[in-house]
């Protein structure tokens, strides 16, 4: 497991010891998570990654399985729900934190980790992106950022670049990417990280460190589409699109705020972590309230 | 002792209707006419240790309303037409993926703003072809402020019994209206409970339901790991994505509808009066079936003989009972707040053995006893009628 992980960029951005550890678990116990050996992920595609990041994660918190579940949007991310093998809901496509508010309010105990894509999550999803964050409602929201509509065929999303292509920027896309870090953050977001596909057990931390945050936790995984994106871009070797996040990535202690931004480089690690009342503890005190009110 | 009488609205029977049929979870949007029903519940649900939310949108609203079903509540939204369009698109997945809800919908003057403060009827085909593709509901309509209590608590049951979206057709006139009514207690209701599947988790697959014996849907966080997915899937498998086999999609589709449709002497409930020597009828629902049957009440006084039937489940279309109106009326006067919506819907049961006569309003004003009054002088030109007082 160790030819995955960059042990310069660990000795550059060694584990935040506030971060929960995260061992790699065998290939074997892995795959005991999951319902099928087979997925409709493409050759080089990174969600395989990010997948085993998120198991690892749950697994390294020792989370009660029975008590944890698993809800997606639609695109290709969407499809981890068919693979593991814990209780998984694949919703509408962009209405995955719509569900997950639901569960999580009806039923607080339970462990609810969301999955979505970029265009998911803040194309469709965006206005409930935002009001999860500003809920802080106990949620860890986790997006595959590939910059591309994979599932139906490289169409450009709002994380596309500027003058980036795709098969419907075919002049090069005008339009400014979101950087759906900072959009999380200003929204409400306690606890906000960003890691990449090419660092694997660097990103498992961010998310066991989510998972483990009491309050809106948002991850983006930067993940590579070799498929979509690279072919249309002059990427399509996928371990030279690693390689680019690798170049991309800078931890954010040494990350410069006025510097070029995303297409460039993006800051990764914890981006804001803060500490504010929950949702659903601040609902249990309404309940409480409620409750004293009726009676008398 | 039974429960006090006391002025209730309408969209207050359908909030105590909810809690009173188990519901502890509603999401909503504010919108008029239903508003009522959030504020109400908002104070109500968390006195019962239930939850309200207001969420950012309709689509919202519907979403979370799934995901605390699907954790294992009882939830419940309400909206008027502009909303309920917006809930669509989840309408249908909570139809495919077989989740339990009730969503109210009051209706109110359409398309688009139309008429927001006025009532109408013009989403009862909406209710039933709202969302994409081929698919089941249950709607039902009350026509008094008791029905509302009382069909928000058969809404539940039925979307229990069957695993489904269930659908309360209300409207602005029977939400906002106030009658004095004694609620039922608890005691004197059937309460449908959610329970689990009578299997161990480890035995549990979703083909073990069948059209007879549909059983409840397992909650997440319960010891069953369930796929839930909108996607056609295989019940064979336990529910996961089967989009490459026909006959797995036609098996689905199929199992979806009749698991409704096998039920629907069930679950179709209409209210007949006058039928036994009726030569002509009035089928009319909702709030339009309290003008009727002052209409019919008035044409027996007048010594016609005039009979009612009234929907209360509005779909499955009562098929058969308006099958058999064909057989006993020579004419059916359908009136109905919007134009020609049901009345085609009772065309076709009748098949041309009795004569249909629509008569519809879009203007946003309650069809009045005396224009159904007309109608029926119409059918009976050769008696004399005093004018109706």
């Amino acid at each position: 497991m160790t030819a995955l992980v960059d042990e310069e960029l660990l000795e550059r951005a060694p584990h935040d010891t506030n971060l929960p550890r995260v061992t790699p678990h065998s290939t074997a116990e892995i795959t005991s998570h999951l319902r099928t050996p087979r997925t409709l992920w493409c050759p080089g595609c990174s969600n395989g990654i990010v997948t085993r990041a998120l198991i690892d994660a749950v697994l390294a918190l020792d989370l009660d399985l029975d008590r944890t579940c698993l809800i997606a949007g639609i695109g290709c991310a969407g499809r981890i729900t068919a693979y593991i093998n814990w209780s998984t809901v694949h919703t509408a496509h962009g209405r995955a934190l719509t569900l997950a508010t639901g569960a999580k309010a009806a039923d607080p105990g339970l462990n609810v980790i969301v999955v979505m894509g970029d265009g998911d999550c803040v194309a469709i999803g965006g206005n409930h992106l935002i009001h999860a964050a500003r809920r802080n409602i106990d949620v860890t929201a986790i997006v595959f950022n590939n910059s591309i509509y994979g599932m139906t065929g490289g169409q450009m999303s709002p994380t596309t670049f500027e003058g980036d292509l795709s098969t419907t920027s075919a002049y090069g896309n005008v339009e400014q990417a979101f950087d759906i870090c900072e959009l999380a953050r200003a929204a409400g977001a306690t606890y906000v990280a960003r890691g990449t596909s090419y660092n694997y057990l660097r990103l498992s931390q961010l998310i066991a460190g989510g998972i483990a945050h009491k309050g809106f936790s948002f991850i983006e995984a930067m993940v590579a589409c070799p498929t979509y994106y690279g072919r249309q871009n002059g990427l399509s070797d996928p371990a030279e699109m690693l390689k680019v996040q690798k170049a991309r990535a800078v931890p954010v202690a040494e990350f410069d705020r006025d510097g070029p931004r995303l297409r460039d480089r993006y800051p990764v690690g914890v981006l804001h972590h803060a500490e504010r009342v929950e949702y659903t503890a601040a609902y249990a005190d309404v309940v409480r309230r409620a409750g004293e009110r009726s009676r008398g | 002792m039974p429960q006090p009488r006391r002025l209730v609205e309408g969209n207050e029977a359908v909030a105590e209707g909810a809690i009173a049929a188990g519901a502890r979870f509603f999401a909503g949007y504010p919108i008029t006419p239903s508003t009522e029903i959030a504020e109400v519940l908002s104070r109500r649900l968390p006195q019962v240790g239930g939850h309200f939310m207001q969420m950012e949108d309709e689509i919202a609203s519907i979403g979370a309303v799934i995901g605390a079903s699907l954790a294992g509540a009882k939830a419940l939204t309400a909206t008027s037409g502009p909303g309920f369009s917006l809930m669509q698109e989840s309408i249908g997945y909570a139809s495919m993926a077989q989740v339990p809800c009730v969503i109210v919908d009051v209706m109110r003057g359409g398309p688009s703003t139309g008429l927001p403060t006025e009532p109408s009827q013009g989403d009862v085909m909406q209710a039933r072809w709202g969302t994409h593709g081929e698919h089941s509901i249950i709607a039902l309509v009350p026509s008094s402020v008791a029905e509302c209590f009382t069909l928000t608590v058969e809404a539940f049951n039925l979307s229990e019994a069957y695993r489904t979206p269930v659908i309360v057709l209300s409207d602005a006139t029977i939400g906002h209206m106030r009658e004095a009514v004694a609620l039922p207690l608890p005691e004197e209701l059937r309460v449908a409970a959610r329970g689990e599947p009578d299997v161990a988790p480890e035995d549990y697959d979703e083909v073990m339901s069948t059209v007879d014996n549909i059983m409840p849907r397992p909650a997440l966080g319960s010891r069953y790991a369930v796929h839930v997915t909108g996607l056609v899937y295989d019940r064979r498998r336990g529910g996961v994505p089967a989009t490459g086999t026909p006959a797995v999609a036609d098996g689905l589709g199929r199992y979806l509808r009749e698991k409704i449709y096998h039920h629907q002497d069930a679950i179709c409930r209409v209210e007949e009066l006058e039928m036994e020597d009726a030569e002509v009828a009035i089928l009319a629902y909702g709030s339009v079936a309290r003008s009727a049957k002052a209409a019919m009440k008035w044409a027996r006084r007048q010594g016609v003989k005039v009979g009612l039937v009234r929907p209360i489940t509005l779909w499955p279309f009562p098929t058969e009972a308006v099958e058999h109106m064909g057989d006993q009326v020579r004419t059916i006067i359908v009136p109905e707040m919007n134009l020609r919506q049901i009345a085609w819907e009772v065309q076709a049961a009748v098949a041309g053995r009795a004569r249909v006569v629509d008569h519809g309003r879009v203007d946003g004003k309650l069809i009045r006893p005396e224009e159904i009054a007309a109608l029926i002088r119409d059918e009976f030109h050769y008696h004399h009628f005093e004018e109706m007082a």
